[in-house]
């Protein structure tokens, strides 16, 4: 009985090790391509970095040059895809977590968002083509931003519903029990409760479309020079990335390096930015 | 009102020496939660200015009585309540009530303490503004107000602008108490208030009660007999969904009529 016991334990023992050897050999191989990937780009991007990048526009092949028109492009379709992504995707999950819950609407919108949740941003690109682009005949900056809105929406959807449906019912029922129409109790109660990780999710969103190149290369596709129109076709960094890192000019090479440390970075600040507010909204 | 029915079930009638009028009336009240009767042809009035308590074991539908009161099941598909229930000459169970409006007069203060996340003031704030447009001034007065009446005030008035978070169990409770008197309702339903309390603070909202009975009719379910003794002027016993006996609190711990009371309130069952 007793040695069948050590045996046993012996052999539990060795298991463990064997488990925790293979799980650590697993993380290693992904950290090791993650790292390497990182590396380089950093190694690469900060070789190309210079204050250049931020004053001089894209340059024709051959001769010196920045990113400004990208930078700028990105920043403004950005901004664009998330003002209107935000309430569209806020309002839509207080519809699922407040309203709907497990009713037939509900389970088929939320049905519907996760295949969009998951969608291949080509796809998006190509539907926005189609009806946008193809319609008025040129790329331009708000299918763009169309397109990238359509990304984003079902990510804020997605947490905004998870959040809401966090708070207590008993929170729900206080404020109902006071007098409250649905929509103060909302508005002002369980909105606000939850408001750091609907923040979060909306900063997750941004991280998630900033870098994303297929759905722009259909929509905004690219511009060489200056340009704040939104009717008209845009630069932004992604495509320029896309560009200049496939053609054979060194300097293109070089920009497209530092077009992707600076999007890495950005989207870094932005995760981070996303934890700090989660861990301030986790429930104390 | 519903002489008859006192007269067929003369133990139903509420019997008090200094008689007070009946604030609420229940009558043939059947709750359902879908397929299962949680209520079963429930009678009883509820005094005003008085304290009434509800007890029984777990799941005997005292708690689902309360809900019944400000009408709190609707919000729940599936769950509802059949009979009347007549409160300031209405029967509040009718389809076309204004809930909101009903839930005004009839505040609830729930088992667990539940602040809302913003500060003191606006926590009590947030009732009043909703049926009352008060200027700054008026409002910092009615938050003393209830404050003061909820005995929170001298532990409360130099954090106002805290959040309502960050207080102890027992004064969050007290703050929660505080929100449903600031909205000066008619009647008060506590469910469980001091369950989730230590005995300091349960003693603190205990004392609350016997005050606030001045100018609310309150209804409270406990799962403390000895609370019930001590805050109560009437008592329902109440066993799977039906009211077994209801009466003056000290006829109904000293006397009771029903075998099933006595056996509850000895211990013997329970």
């Amino acid at each position: 009985m007793a040695s069948g016991n050590q045996n046993l334990y012996r052999r539990r023992v060795w298991l463990n090790r064997w488990n925790l050897a293979m799980s650590l050999l697993t993380m290693a191989f992904g950290m090791v391509f993650l790292i390497w990937i990182l590396i380089t780009l950093f190694a690469r991007g900060f070789e190309a970095l210079s204050p250049m990048l931020f004053t001089q526009m894209t340059p024709p092949p051959g001769s010196e040059g920045g990113l400004s028109n990208a930078i700028f492009g990105s920043l403004l379709m950005v901004v664009v895809s998330t003002l209107i992504s935000t309430p569209i995707g806020i309002l839509a999950g207080i519809y699922l977590a407040e309203y709907g819950k497990n009713g037939i609407v509900a389970s088929l919108t939320r049905f519907i968002n996760d295949i969009l949740l998951s969608a291949p941003s080509i796809v998006i690109g190509l539907f926005i083509y189609t009806v946008i682009v193809a319609q008025v005949g040129h790329f331009s900056g708000w299918a763009g931003s169309f397109a990238l809105a359509l990304l984003a929406i079902p990510v804020v959807v997605r947490t905004t519903e998870n959040m809401l449906r966090l708070v207590p019912n008993s929170l729900r029922e206080a404020a109902i029990a006071l007098g409250s129409p649905m929509w103060k109790v909302i508005l002002m109660v369980t909105l606000k409760a939850v408001r750091a990780g609907v923040i979060t999710g909306v900063l997750l969103a941004v991280a998630r479309v900033s870098g994303e190149t297929a759905p722009l290369l259909f929509t905004a596709l690219n511009n060489q020079f200056w340009s704040t129109d939104m009717n008209a076709p845009m630069a932004n960094l992604p495509v320029v990335i896309f560009q200049f890192a496939a053609s054979p000019f060194v300097e293109w090479q070089h920009l497209a390096w530092a077009g992707a440390l600076l999007i890495t970075l950005a989207v870094l600040a932005l995760n981070i930015m996303a934890r700090v507010l989660f861990r301030q909204a986790a429930p104390k | 009102m519903n002489l008859e029915m006192q007269a067929l079930r003369p133990e139903f009638a509420a019997k008090s020496e200094e008689a007070s009028a009946t604030k609420i009336a229940v009558r043939h009240l059947d709750f359902f939660y879908g397929k299962f009767q949680g209520l079963k042809d429930v009678n009883l009035d509820i005094a005003e200015r008085r304290v009434t308590a509800f007890i029984g074991p777990s799941g005997c539908g005292k708690s689902t009585l309360l809900r019944t009161l400000n009408r709190m099941y609707s919000l729940y598909p599936g769950q509802r309540a059949v009979g009347e229930i007549n409160f300031n000459g209405r029967n509040t169970l009718e389809a076309h009530v204004d809930l909101n409006m009903l839930r005004a007069k009839i505040g609830m203060v729930f088992q667990k303490p539940t602040p809302f996340p913003m500060s003191i003031h606006d926590n009590i704030s947030f009732g009043v503004s909703l049926y009352e447009s008060l200027s700054a001034r008026e409002m910092e007065d009615r938050v003393e107000w209830a404050l003061t009446k909820a005995a929170m005030w001298d532990e409360a008035k130099d954090k106002l602008k805290q959040s309502g978070m960050a207080l102890s169990g027992g004064q969050q409770q007290r703050l929660c108490i505080a929100r449903a008197v600031a909205v000066k309702p008619e009647v008060l339903l506590l469910d469980e208030p001091t369950s989730a309390l230590d005995p300091i603070s349960t003693a603190k909202i205990e004392e609350l009660i016997s005050e606030l009975k001045a100018d609310y009719t309150i209804a409270i379910v406990t799962h403390n007999m000895q609370q019930a003794a001590r805050v109560s002027d009437y008592t329902a016993y109440m066993y799977l969904g039906e009211l077994i006996e209801f009466g003056a609190t000290d006829d109904l711990f000293l006397k009771p009529k029903r075998k099933e009371t006595e056996d509850y309130i000895t211990g013997r069952f329970g």
